[in-house]
């Protein structure tokens, strides 16, 4: 709206957020101690590394694959991993014929409790509108080259589904137990923008 | 609604351009702002649909030069102006005198 504009233009934004935070504190809507405890949980304990014990189990156990692929949600779960922006799931495996990656193009759809908070470019506009028509241009400037003959599949978050990818597992990780496995899991790989390297 | 933020298949946008090892938080107010979504949010003043919407209602031109944690400064002052439980005239008075306070 046009008075909003005009008044982002005089205003830093530190100082409105700094603003807001004092109003709705005086006004007992909001809690300081409480912001700085979830700050903390999404900066420093829910993330990627979650998502890649996910992954390394379910290289690791072919019934937990199995069961990840058919509900994503209960296998995700049975880690403990649920909750806010994760409430359904959909797990898709990257094979040799098949690349998939993620994509929420209205907004910021991410799977958190498995992957945390998103980073900047898949909420930007230039990943947002270009992963739908051009997959294998966006996947090259993250520098993975997706062959010709493998099918690129993308997959449009939204309010009510979340999505993760189950990366390929990499050549050279034979009898490498879940926890060696979940060290190589990347949280690109499991957005589809990267893959798993093996290890060196 | 069919507004600017629907970006899926538009040109022009430019190069991704990701960012090597990106912080979760790239400033303190936006850790803040993240906060205080979840804090308002949990305290039922709205629900997820109704956040969504009020970034959606954003101007065009705006939404697209602000960055992420901006769009939800945005709509966190919107909803929770329009849901009277605070008031611009209140948050404008005190952004001035916290500019004030500042120089």
């Amino acid at each position: 709206m046009a008075s909003e504009r005009h008044s982002l233009s005089l205003t830093d934004v530190g100082l409105r957020v700094k603003a807001l935070e004092s109003v709705l504190t005086e006004k007992g809507l909001i809690e300081p101690d409480a912001l700085e405890a979830l700050i903390d949980t999404y900066e420093h304990k829910i993330g990627p590394r979650n998502g890649a014990k996910v992954v390394a189990k379910a290289w690791s156990d072919p019934a937990y694959k199995e069961r990840l692929l058919k509900d994503g949600s209960a296998a995700i779960l049975e880690f403990g991993f649920s909750g806010v922006q994760g409430e359904d799931m959909v797990v898709v495996e990257n094979t040799a014929g098949v690349h998939n990656v993620l994509v929420c193009t209205l907004c910021s759809c991410y799977p958190w409790p498995t992957l945390g908070l998103p980073p900047i470019w898949y909420k930007a506009a230039p990943y947002r509108s270009r992963v739908v028509i051009d997959p294998r241009g966006v996947l090259e400037e993250f520098g993975l080259n997706v062959s010709d003959d493998v099918e690129v599949r993308v997959w449009d978050s939204n309010a009510e589904l979340r999505y993760m990818v189950l990366p390929e597992r990499p050549d050279g990780t034979d009898g490498m137990s879940e926890d060696q496995l979940a060290e190589l899991v990347t949280r690109d790989s499991m957005v589809g923008v990267a893959k798993v390297a093996a290890p060196n | 609604m069919n507004g600017v933020h629907d970006l899926g298949g538009m040109h022009g946008m430019g190069p991704v351009n990701p960012e090597a090892n990106e912080p979760v938080f790239h400033d303190e107010w936006e850790r803040r702002v993240f906060a205080m979504f979840v804090a308002t949010f949990a305290g039922g003043n709205f629900n997820v649909d109704m956040f969504r919407h009020a970034i959606e209602r954003m101007g065009p031109a705006h939404y697209l030069e602000s960055s992420y944690y901006e769009h939800w400064l945005a709509a966190i002052e919107t909803l929770m102006t329009e849901n009277g439980s605070i008031t611009r005239e209140e948050l404008t008075a005190r952004q001035a005198e916290l500019a004030k306070g500042a120089a």
